[in-house]
This record gives C-alpha cells, structure tokens and sequence, in this order.
C-alpha cells in the first residue's frame, strides 16, 4: 500500500464499503448509541443550557490559559503531586520513561488514553524494555491484534464478537469459537487481574483537571484507571493542557454531559478525583502542548479545543458510521479528528475535511458546542491554500466560475449539455469517467431550462 | 410585495419544473415576483471545495444581482444558506450582505415566516415521505432537529400537512443527511451512495410513494439511486408538491 | 528556557478574545422523588438500591443478599458490622486481590445519575473499592430522613464537596461494565460484579 492510499479517506471508505453487510452492522451499533444519547440528552430540560454553560467554561478557560495553568501547578505541588510539562509528544514520552526508569519499573498498566495514543507511548516504551499494557477492554482487544482504536471512547467498535473470539482464542487461549460477550469479557477479566497485580506504574489520561484545587478526574466505566492506580505506588497522569478548567464546582456542567454524549449513560460508573497521591505514593501529573498553543490563535479553529474527548460527533457522523474509524487513517477520527489532523499535518490528512457531506449534525450533537462542519468546512480553503489540493479539483472550479460569470455563456453551455445528456448513448455517459453513474442514474435533461421557461412565460404575459 | 425569485444553477438547467413550481406559488400567493436574470451560480460548490477564490466573484455577483429586493426566495435551503451563512467569509463585511442575509429566505420559511400561509388549496392523495434537507434543517433551522433538545416544530411538514388527502411517512431516522454533500456525491462515491441507498430503505419500510424534500440536490441523487435499483417512490420537489402539481408519470 | 516556559510563553503569545464565566445558578433539574429516581436510574444501571431501618435492617437485607451470604471474605468499613478481614492490619493493597465483598461508608447520594460520593478518609485502601466481586455502599441518614443524603443533580452535589481533607473522591454509579465488545453491555468488567446501596435510617 502506498503512503498516499492509506491516508486516503475515499479509497479507506470504498474499501470498507466492500462489504455492505459489516457496514450497516456498523452503522447500526453507532446508531444505537446516538439513539442512546438522544433519550438522555432529552431526560434533562437544561440539556441546551448544559452545552452553553460548558461551551463557555472552556472559552473563558482558553482566554486564560497560562494562568490557570500556573495555578493548577501551584495547587497540584500543595497536595503533593509532581507537575511536569511537556512541549511535544518527545518530551512527554522522555518524562514517562524517566519516571519509570526511576522506580525500575518493567510492567505498567494503562488506562484509556488518547493523549498516549497521540504521542505514541506505547511502542516508545515497549522499544525501550517497558510492558504497556492496556487496560480498558477495548483498547486490550485492538492491542493485542496491533491495531490503533477506531473510535475514541469505543475503541474496538470496529470488531465483531467473532474477532474478539479469535484474538482472545489466540493470545488468552479461550475457548475456539465462544463468542459470547460476557464469556469473553470475564477471560479478560482474569487476564488483566494478574496484569494489575503485577504492574509497578499506572499510567492514566484525564478527562478534567481542577485549576483551583489542584485536582484531576478519571472516568472509567470499568473500573481499570482506578485498578490500575491504586495498587502500584505510583501514579503518572497524561494530560493535554487544554483539559483544564477553572474550578471544581464547574465539573458538574461536564460531567453531566460527558457519559449522556459519549455512551448514553447518566454518568460513567467511576467519576475519580485525585488530589495529590495517596499515602506513601507518587502522583506524576504530565502537562503536554503537542501543537495545542498553536491552535489558540485562530479564530477559525479555537473552538476545537473545547473537545472534551466523548465521540458523539463520531457517533453522529454519517460518513463516520459508514466508513469506520481506520478509514480516517489517524488516532482520533470522526468529524473532530478530521480537524485536528490536518491542522497538525495538511499534506498526509488534506482528505479528511472533505469526508463530510456538512450536514451539520456534529455541531448540533457536540456537548461543548464545537462549530464542527464549520470548521470542516473552512479547512478546506486551508487544505487550498496550503496547495494540497490536486489540479484535477481546483481547475474545473476555476473553469465554473469563470463561466457563471458570464451568464450567456452559462445558458448557452447548460443547452449543450442538456442535449448531449438527452441524446448520448448511455455507454459515453455511464462508464469509469463518471462516478456518479457507477451506482446512480442521471437526472433526465429536460429540453428547456427554468429560464427559457420563464423568459417564454413573460413574453406570452407581455401580448397578452 | 416585490420578491426576487433566486433558481440554483442546477434547478434552472435541470429541473425548469421546480422553478416555475416555485414561481406559481408565489404568485398565487400575492407575491410580485421577478427573477434577475443575470444570475447563475451563488458560489457554493466552489467553496464546498475548498475554492474560496473561485466562489468570491460569484458572491460578489450575487450581492449585485439580489440587492434591492423586499424578499430573496429560493427552492433551496442550501443555496439559501450559502448566502446566509458562509458568504461572510468570502465577502469580508460587505454591508450588502449584511442587508441580503435578512432579506433572503428558502421557500418554506418564506411560506410559514412572511406569508404567514396558513392553508393551501389542492388534494395530495399519497404518502409523502419528508426528506430533510441538511442545510435547510441544521443551518437555518427549517425545523427542531434530533441532536438538539429543543421545542419541536417542522415548517416543510408543516406545510404539507395543509394539503388535503396528504400522509406523511414515519420515518425510523427522521433527519439522517442522504449522502448528496455536493462533490462528496463524486469524490467519496461509496459512502455517499451506502447513506442515500440507507435513506431510501427507511423510505421504503414507512410506505413512500412520494419522496420529497425542500433541496432538489438530495433529491437528484436519491432519485438517481431509486432509478438504478428500481424502486416504486416517484421523486418531487416540495414547491411542486404545494403549488399543486401532478405527480410526473 | 524550561519547557513549562516555553509553553507558557507560546500560551500567552497568542490572542484570545476573553470571555466570561457562565453563572452555576440555573434552574437545575429537580425531582419529585428523588430517592425513587435514584432507585429507578440505579436500576437501570445495574443496581440495587434499598431503605432499611437501622443496623438490623441492614444486616437483615444483607442476609437475603446471595453475594454476601457467600463471601468468603469480606471488609466493612461500616461501625457495628463487621468484616473478617481487618483492613488496619493490611500494609499493602494488593493483599486485597481476593476480597469478595466489601461494604463501605457512603457520603450521599446523588438522584440525576444514581451516583453516590465515596471518599477512601474511612476506607485506608482506595482499591477496596475497586478489587472486590462485590461492593455495598452504606449511606447513613442521621435524621431518619432520606431526604438529607440525598441531592437532587450534579451542581448540587459539588456545592456540598470541599476538597481540603480529602485525596480522593469517587463517584460510584452502579456496578463496573463495559460494552467493548459489539455493544453487549457486560457487568464486572474489571472493579465490582455488582453494587448495591442501603439507605440506612
């Protein structure tokens, strides 16, 4: 596969599209989640106030970041954490790997990161003698087959319980051909439990981080961050510098609409806050930019990082939905990952901002009212002006608008095609030139345009 | 009231029928209406591709062309919204489109909004199935959607409902996008043709004999699907629907 | 220049409209019943939750609850109940791995998301409340009402929460799950197989 297929998303989605079956069965399981989010986005009358209050929370948070960010630090040092900051995804691997150095530890455990997955932690440490492993069910099954999660919040929504079945059968010997969820949920139960007792690190990302308390919240469903750092001594927390915010009376707005957007649930089982480490323990808390500055500037793109990591938008997404996670060829996908890429890298992602029809129902559906289509939408002209778009794109453009502005030209052109649409055999009008008519017929030409029409209609009007 | 009829470049070459459909109605409705016939192309697709150079003199044409009016009506919400909401970034101020952006509107809100019509001649003897075209939906809110937790309220169906012997189809997703997207239909042609054959599959469990929606473009490429694979659903555009006319044979 | 220089420097360099905070004081939701809801989302997330009148109460419901009656070994935080594991005289966690039923001290309740405050000042080992099959959270209502453990949504919540004592807080909302595989919602994913809260008055 050459570099520039894979990070093509047309020829990622044709590809997944293959199999027509796997795609509505993949459609319908995101579906169902959205669906979920709509009951309890619905069981809240303030649901629109939620979104606003939460919207602004992280502009005002963003306006004052450096700040915030100081005094998270000053707070976070007085409960007893140690604050490291981290310009890139370098730096930040180099911190981890420091601190497990440090202790001597070979085994760690992690919990659902997608900070980590950015920076590329994994095979970073695993290069260096360290066992990462994943905790979250999920994100264990996409590790154990080499695979990047295709969903932020459900990162093996990809697979079907055959391919758990078979991964498990593979590396956890389980039962050939068992395929029940729960079956297989308990024989990774198991299977971790000793990864748990064994681990001398726990590694977790963070979903908030408290300004005025020093604080950070962890929230699992299954319980692993919270397995996964109360049993060794030491605590490291990843986090981006935009999930910060102000204060710890502000975690309501966002934690009453985190687990409704990303899984339809009320809240997440555990909701954990850490204040400094616990007894005898250390609490690393690692701050990474990793390009977040950069992002601070535009008024165009700010509003990204609102992003509060839930999926909705993946959930929503009707592309997404019909072309799967690894068809967007980056860690986070959907709608929020095809303006995070390119804004990192135009030429390896200039796809993504024009996988998307602009229907809009990511903005609508985003918990922290992120301008998503937008957005997607201006990046385009950024894709553009960065000349990552082909000729075989911008010339017939340039070729339109030359000719809708000269509007005689214009009438004269569409009667031409109208006749040779009309009158063609249908080989020189449906043939590989011509995706459209791969699946779809063209629409019938008539003989006349709306402007004849009503240029004939004036005249019968005038002798009247 | 001197309204100036705006026909999408697509409408206007292929689709004549949805254009004078449009202009019946207005007119029966009392409305003066012209249509400038300098204008061609509001831009759009130019800037959906990301080719902001190419669609700023077609705004700049369009503010021309449109300036003056009491009211800018068109059979598109997406054209509509071009207007409306992106043309701010490729006219940068233009105190024209400060004006135009109040005064232009997609059918059916002029319909319900201005007009204020609160019945409609005609019997529609069929079960109609609502597309809810993107843009008109999410950009100028046509009606409540499912992502939000708003009040609810629907000014195409809202409309139709006023047609005697009209039903309306119960769709399972009521505002799923069909997958047109403009060069999206082109460029990422396997999607776009899974999410309008999943469009059309709903239509067909709820009974459609008549797809319609306020965007001709959606339905250009739904009626092209539901050709190809030959499904009993006849295709209008909405402003036919309501200006009373046939079902085409 | 330090890393955390740089960063702030870059953070600072950068133009951002300033925008102000939104005011907490809304019209939040409020519930007629709110332990009926809390019992009715607990349930729907996947446990239990009951009334009982005093110790003997819960001692009583705890009797007719198959997880408790055989457990094997158990920790209780909870005066007047005991368990047969003494956590005071465990050093490290891990010796934990084996816990089949822990019951622990509750803060209060929370009726919008069935979660319930849990902070480890009376549990010494955090991880007791994630290691073992199963977990009973004990909320006491010091007036015989239940009403005073109880707040109707999450602003309320963090209104009656102060972080200097505390390291850890956790809101616990039913038992651990997880829908990783094909959206089969599975229970006793990794932390408790099954959660249960006695209101105690």
């Amino acid at each position: 596969m050459s570099t520039s297929t894979k990070f093509d998303h047309p020829t990622n989605a044709n590809r997944f599209n293959q199999d027509q079956a796997r795609t509505h069965w993949h459609d319908s399981a995101l579906w169902f989640i959205r669906e979920k989010r709509d009951r309890m986005s619905k069981s809240l009358p303030e649901w629109e106030t939620l979104r606003s209050c939460a919207s602004q929370i992280k502009a005002h948070t963003v306006s004052k970041l450096a700040d915030y960010l100081e005094e998270f630090e000053k707070n976070a040092r007085a409960r007893g954490a140690i604050v490291h900051w981290a310009k890139d995804a370098e730096e930040h691997n180099q911190i981890v790997l420091d601190i497990l150095k440090k202790h001597e530890a070979e085994r760690i455990v992690k919990s659902k990161s997608m900070l980590t997955e950015e920076c590329h932690l994994n095979p970073f440490l695993e290069k260096n003698g360290i066992e990462v492993v994943d905790t979250d069910l999920g994100e264990r099954i996409v590790q154990l087959r080499q695979e990047g999660p295709s969903h932020i919040v459900m990162p093996a929504i990809h697979l079907k319980k055959e391919d758990v079945s078979e991964t498990f059968h593979q590396h956890l010997n389980t039962e050939a051909g068992n395929n029940d969820p729960c079956y297989l949920t308990e024989s990774a139960r198991q299977h971790l439990r000793d990864k748990f007792m064994q681990a001398d690190v726990g590694i977790t990302g963070v979903n908030f981080a408290l300004a005025d308390t020093g604080g950070i919240v962890v929230c699992t469903n299954e319980g692993n961050a919270d397995l996964g750092v109360s049993l060794p001594n030491v605590h490291i927390a990843c986090m981006g510098i935009e999930k910060l915010i102000p204060s710890a009376d502000h975690l309501s707005i966002f934690l009453r609409l985190l687990a409704r957007s990303a899984t339809g649930q009320p809240i997440t089982t555990y909701s954990s806050h850490f204040h400094g480490p616990r007894e005898g323990g250390e609490l690393h808390i690692i701050l990474v930019d990793n390009g977040r500055s950069n992002l601070m500037n535009s008024d165009d793109y700010r509003n990204a990082l609102k992003c509060i990591r839930c999926g909705a938008c993946m959930n929503t997404c009707p592309v997404y939905r019909r072309s799967g996670g690894h068809s967007y060829a980056a860690t986070v996908p959907g709608p929020i990952g095809s303006i995070l890429n390119p804004l990192r890298d135009a030429k390896h992602h200039k796809s993504l901002p024009f996988a998307c029809t602009l229907c809009g129902s990511c903005t609508d559906v985003c918990p922290v009212q992120i301008n998503l289509h937008e957005q997607l939408l201006t990046l385009r002209t950024e894709v553009k002006n960065q000349k990552q778009l082909p000729v075989s794109k911008t010339m017939p453009m340039r070729i339109a608008s030359w000719v809708f502005q000269r509007p005689k030209l214009y009438a004269w052109l569409g009667g031409i095609g109208k006749f040779f649409l009309r009158n063609l055999p249908r080989f020189m009008i449906y043939n590989g030139m011509n995706p459209w008519g791969k699946n779809r017929e063209m629409p019938e030409a008539p003989s006349e345009s709306f402007r004849q029409q009503y240029a004939k209609r004036a005249k019968k009007n005038q002798s009247k | 009231m001197r309204v100036a009829l705006f026909v999408p470049c697509y409408v206007d070459q292929l689709y004549p029928r949805v254009g004078m459909a449009t202009l019946d109605l207005l007119e029966q409705l009392g409305c003066e209406v012209e249509f400038p016939e300098a204008q061609t192309c509001c831009g759009q697709p130019m800037l959906n591709s990301g080719c902001d150079t190419d669609a700023a003199p077609l705004a700049e044409r369009f503010l021309e062309i449109f300036t003056g009016y009491d009211a800018i009506v068109a059979p598109s919400g997406s054209c509509v919204s071009m207007v409306k909401n992106h043309y701010e970034h490729i006219v940068h101020g233009d105190s024209r489109h400060e004006t135009i952006r109040t005064k232009i509107f997609e059918l059916c809100e002029f319909l319900v909004d201005v007009l204020k019509v609160d019945s409609l001649p005609g019997n529609f003897p069929y079960v109609v199935g609502l597309h809810s075209s993107c843009h008109g939906l999410r950009e100028l809110r046509l009606a409540s959607d499912s992502e939000r937790n708003t009040s609810e309220f629907n000014k195409p169906r809202q409309l139709l409902q006023m047609i005697d012997g009209i039903t309306l189809a119960d769709l399972k997703r009521k505002d799923e996008c069909c997958g047109f997207g403009g060069t999206f239909a082109v460029s990422e042609e396997a999607v776009s043709c899974t999410m309008g054959r999943d469009r059309i599959a709903d239509h067909l469990q709820a009974g459609t004999q008549v797809l319609t929606a306020g965007d001709m473009s959606c339905l250009m490429h739904l009626a092209g699907l539901i050709q190809r694979d030959k499904h009993p659903i006849r295709v209008m555009h909405i402003a036919e629907i309501l200006a009373g006319y046939e079902v085409p044979q | 220049m330090s890393s955390k220089d740089h960063i702030l420097k870059s953070v600072r360099n950068q133009l951002v409209p300033s925008v102000d905070l939104p005011s907490m004081q809304q019209e939040w939701i409020q519930y007629a019943d709110p332990v009926a809801h809390f019992g009715d989302v607990l349930a729907a997330v996947g446990g239990t939750a009951v009334v009982v009148e005093g110790l003997d109460g819960l001692a009583e419901s705890l009797a007719e609850l198959p997880v408790y009656v055989d457990a094997k070994k158990t920790v209780s935080c909870i005066d007047g109940l005991m368990g047969n594991i003494d956590l005071d005289r465990i050093d490290d966690p891990h010796a934990l791995e084996d816990v089949d039923f822990a019951l622990l001290p509750g803060e209060f309740a929370v009726a919008e998301n069935a979660a319930v405050w849990v902070t480890d000042a009376a549990i010494r080992h955090r991880v007791v409340l994630f290691i073992p099959q199963h977990v009973g959270l004990v909320l006491h209502c010091p007036g015989g009402q239940v009403d005073d453990v109880i707040v109707n949504n999450l602003a309320e919540a963090y209104q009656k929460l102060s972080w200097q004592a505390n390291q850890f807080g956790c809101f616990v909302s039913g038992p651990s799950k997880t829908a990783d595989i094909e959206q089969s919602l599975v229970i006793g994913a990794h932390g408790a197989r099954s959660l249960h809260v006695f209101f105690v008055l």
